[in-house]
């Protein structure tokens, strides 16, 4: 066996890429998967970017401008479709190609060949879901959270192709994440124990599992919606012995931990960046490791606080109130670890921190909504109106994807080999910071106020604030051609990055060379000193 | 926080600076409603708010000391310190007393909004694609009154040919009428999708849910029209099917249902009731003389191929709901009207029960004015 190996490699087709368009087909290096998901999922951010604009632009004033009713629910309902499975969640995963190998000191990921097919079903999943605009009766439009019977009985035709795209996601998902445990569970360089992993290979260990976990509950979801339309079923047909609401507990029994899926690798991601231009080491690793596994937990019996006004009886609106508050507290203790880890360091404020501060502050926010959404009573006023509208962007946008920028701008050096342009790219910063709460502070009011979500045109109270939130969602937008601008010319050059890249940094991704190889760790590291801050 | 709170908060009321009611927050908070419960409930989201606001000054305040002190730029050297058991005890159980200042009157306002006491008035709330039907549940069936409640805002408003209206969206031809300080139980459910009940200065919302009912009360302590709007979404028109429910005095809330209960019972007597098959045949066939005759001839052969024959042929010997349809809706591109708009559901149910059953056709079924009556309803 070793002696293959050693021919093989002296075919020298070991050392770079393939040339064209077939090396990013047949690619099985956990690089260029990297890099492909990450394009993949920047094109899903724009094209769902565009549908958000779309609601806004018919948003800006009361009244039907340009998009009818039948047409703006396509556009929430795909909006938050492309946004969640196509944008934030491949994004995570090209992340977790990159660095988790460089992380962990291992050669690649575990499994190459499966990685490569996780990808390439992306591209076909949401070009069928995409299609469906072109369909007879129009895209989805019940919603991302595709409530029965609005997705059954009521809805176009074209939900049979969104349910078969709904598959090939999680079939991607489900591959993607046994890669990533497998890769974790087997391929650490020695010395690398568990509690010596960074804190970003920690939570995408967890993300692993919970989309392991949670995927298959979704396929299921969504096969039995297939067997109601076309088989005859009744699952959530009250006139054939089935229930609506059983739809919604198995649909939230995916989704609640669905949303930690989309912020544990962002507290990973954060929790490298802090430290690093702080200047100091992360103030408690075993406490952020231990809260990760808690929130995950907990993430798995909260699911009903989706569906306080469904009508579940008093012992279970406790229950479900009392259990979502407690996911209060690990996250509180996230946020606590954060900040003192800054309390006395060392600060410098490059892009990367700029996006991390800003991510401990505006996902705070949302964590403190999230605490008002909890509590039934006043649940009952804001359900389904633009409070939980803000409550999840704020989460989600400088949550999420603010991770995901932050993650960028700290590791493109390492990826290309050239530092970003610091100017640009604390311009992009400030634009999408104060277009990001230009566009969804004032969500909490309207909410408050009274307005519902996902409508097409609103009573006159609510004009004000939601031509406010239209400038900003404008505003954040554009900015992210900005993004892409500071990416390209990243790519095609600027200052030659050192190995080290930042001067806080720890890690085994620093200690590799600036653009990193196309093969690294082939032999394993031997120190495991610089493993985490 | 409060930088960034000031920062566009500056920024866009310069935008916004023509606007007066910017000036009023109050429009921007939870309405405290006018039922006890209401105000309960707005008491306990201020009391979460301002924890909140709390914890956000605390935390946001540390870090914004810490950006302003420890940066390197001040020549500061990083400190050392990590892990302190007594602060992560301290971020532990601290937070969970405050979760627990939160649960206490939590729980005891749900328990008070489930509490489920015999109630004055029970009205059935019922979800259409896209308008309300209610229902004032009574002993007698004749003295039961139910009614649609739709929006009114006329389209050229919502297609901005017209200036929009005070209540734009949020008007309806029939409104909810109920006496205040009575104990009013409402009864949700759906005939099509989900949908949600929301009447934010009550503080109920309940979703209307197909196949089952889930109940919720007011008790209404302030005379008043009060507004609200269909919370789930629930097809094309989720955005154009408010509620408003006038809550008057019991003195008028009698006068009004004295009126509305004389309407009920003279329209029970017509399709309420359970109708005998020769009663429908009867009336079926004065009906069928009177409107359908014409063109299909008094004895049902009709003239083909303009006006098709209905003896042993055709929708009168088909399936009763293709019947129904074709009676209620018309056939298009034909000179087949839809008489859905012209009869009443008396009349239609008999008239087709009629041409089901006469001149040989032997189909041997009927309909009940009744059921024309829900479906006419429901369209
Ligand atoms: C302290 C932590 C959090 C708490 C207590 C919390 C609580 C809640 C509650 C109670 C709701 C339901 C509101 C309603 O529909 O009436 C909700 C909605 C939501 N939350 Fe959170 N949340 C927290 C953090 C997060 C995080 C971290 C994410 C994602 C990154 C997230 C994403 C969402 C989403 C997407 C929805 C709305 C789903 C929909 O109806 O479309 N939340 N949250
Ligand atoms: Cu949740």
């Amino acid at each position: 066996m070793s002696a293959v190996i050693e021919e093989h490699h002296h075919d020298g087709h070991h050392h770079g890429p393939d040339k064209g368009i077939m090396r990013w087909v047949f690619t099985t290096n956990h690089k260029d998967i990297g890099t492909l998901y990450l394009w993949f999922s920047f094109l899903m951010f724009l094209t769902g970017g565009v549908l958000a604009l779309g609601i806004r632009t018919e948003l800006f004033q009361p009244g039907l401008q340009i998009i009818q009713p039948e047409i703006f629910n396509q556009l929430t309902t795909m909006h938050g479709l492309i946004m969640v499975f196509g944008a934030v969640m491949p994004a995570f995963v090209g992340l977790a190609n990159w660095l988790i190998p460089m992380m962990i000191g291992a050669p690649d990921m575990a499994l190459p060949r499966m990685n490569n097919y996780s990808f390439w079903i992306l591209p076909f999943a949401f070009g069928m879901l995409l299609s469906t605009f072109f369909m007879e009766g129009g895209a989805p439009n019940y919603g991302w959270t595709f409530y029965a019977p609005l997705s059954t009985d009521y809805a176009p035709p074209s939900v049979t192709f969104f349910i078969f795209a709904v598959h090939m996601m999680g079939i991607s998902s489900i591959m993607g994440s046994i890669n990533v445990v497998v890769t974790i569970l087997n391929m650490r360089a020695p010395g690398m124990t568990l509690m010596k992993m960074p804190l970003f290979v920690w939570t995408w260990f967890i993300t692993a599992y919970l989309l392991i976990a949670v995927m298959p509950v979704l396929a299921g979801v969504v096969t039995m919606m297939l067997m109601d339309i076309h088989f005859g079923t009744a699952f959530f047909n009250a006139g054939g012995g089935g229930d609506p609401v059983l739809f919604q507990h198995v649909f939230w029994f995916f989704g609640h931990p669905e949303v930690y899926i989309m912020i544990l690798p962002a507290f990973g991601v954060v929790s490298a960046i802090i430290p690093t231009f702080a200047r100091k080491r992360l103030f408690g690793y075993d406490s952020m490791v231990y809260a990760t596994a808690s929130i995950a937990f907990l993430s798995f019996i909260v699911w009903a606080h989706h569906m306080f006004t469904v009508g579940i009886p008093l012992a279970g609106e406790l229950y479900f109130m009392y259990a979502t508050m407690l996911i209060a507290v690990p996250t509180g203790v996230k946020v606590f670890n954060w900040v003192a880890t800054m309390w006395q360091g060392a600060m410098t404020f490059e892009t990367p921190m700029l996006f991390a501060i800003a991510f401990v502050i505006l996902f705070t926010i949302g964590g403190l909504s999230g605490l008002m959404l909890a509590i039934v009573p006043a649940d009952f006023q804001y359900h389904d109106t633009y409070f939980v509208v803000a409550h999840f962007h704020y989460v989600l946008v400088p949550g999420s994807v603010f991770s995901i920028m932050a993650a960028v701008y700290y590791w493109i050096p390492k990826w290309t080999g050239n530092m970003y342009d610091e100017t640009l790219g604390k311009t992009h910063f400030w634009l999408s910071f104060i277009g990001v709460n230009v566009t969804f502070f004032p969500q909490h009011f309207i909410g408050l106020a009274g307005m519902p979500r996902r409508i097409p045109d609103y009573a006159l109270q609510f004009a004000d604030w939601n031509m406010v939130s239209s400038c900003g969602a404008f505003l954040f937008g554009f900015s992210q051609l900005l993004f892409l601008f500071i990416v390209i010319k990243c790519i095609r050059g600027g200052k030659k990055a050192t190995d080290q890249v930042w001067e806080g940094a720890h890690g085994l991704e620093w200690t590799i060379p600036s653009p990193a190889p196309y093969h690294t760790f082939t032999t394993p590291p031997t120190s495991m000193k610089e493993a985490h801050g | 926080m409060n930088r960034v709170m000031q920062m566009w908060q500056a920024g866009l009321s310069l935008l916004l600076c023509s606007n007066v009611a910017l000036a009023d927050w109050s429009a921007l908070n939870m309405r405290q409603g006018v039922t006890e419960i209401s105000q309960r409930v707005y008491d306990l989201h201020m009391l979460i708010f301002y924890i909140c606001c709390a914890i956000g000054v605390l935390v946001f305040g540390v870090m914004i000391i810490s950006m302003l002190m420890h940066r390197k730029s001040l020549g500061v050297t990083p400190a050392t310190f990590h892990e302190d058991t007594r602060v992560e005890v301290a971020w532990t159980v601290i937070p969970i007393i405050i979760l627990l200042v939160m649960a206490v009157p939590a729980t005891s306002t749900l328990r008070d909004m489930y509490e489920s006491s015999d109630s004055d008035l029970d009205i059935e709330v019922r979800g259409y694609q896209w308008k309300w039907q209610y229902t004032y549940l009574n002993e007698d069936p004749a003295e039961e009154i139910q009614f649609m409640s739709a929006l009114k805002t006329p389209r050229n408003e919502i297609q901005n040919l017209e200036a929009k209206g005070e209540h734009y969206l949020l008007d309806v031809d029939n409104p909810l009428v109920i006496p205040i300080n009575k104990r009013v139980r409402f009864l949700v459910t759906s005939q099509d999708t989900i949908h949600s009940f929301w009447v934010p200065d009550f503080a109920v919302k309940r979703d209307a849910i197909p196949g089952f009912i889930h109940e919720s009360w007011a008790v209404v302590e302030e005379p008043g029209v009060y507004r609200g709007q269909c919370a789930e979404l629930c097809g094309k028109d989720h955005g154009f099917m408010p509620i408003v429910v006038h809550a008057v005095e019991q003195a008028d809330y009698d006068l009004w249902i004295a009126e509305k209960q004389a309407e009920a019972k003279e329209v029970f007597n017509t399709v309420g009731k359970t109708w005998s098959k020769d009663e429908l045949m009867v009336k079926g066939e004065e009906v069928y003389l009177q409107h359908c005759a014409a063109c299909h001839q008094p004895n049902g052969q009709g003239i083909p191929p303009a006006f098709p024959s209905l003896v042993g042929q055709g929708i009168a010997v088909g399936p009763m709901s293709g019947h129904i349809d074709i009676l209620l809706n018309g056939q298009a591109g034909t000179a087949m009207q839809a008489f859905g708009q012209q009869l009443n559901p008396a009349e239609i149910a008999a008239v087709i029960t009629y041409e089901r059953n006469a001149w040989g056709n032997d189909m041997n079924d009927m309909v009940q004015p009744k059921e024309i009556n829900t479906m006419m309803a429901s369209e």
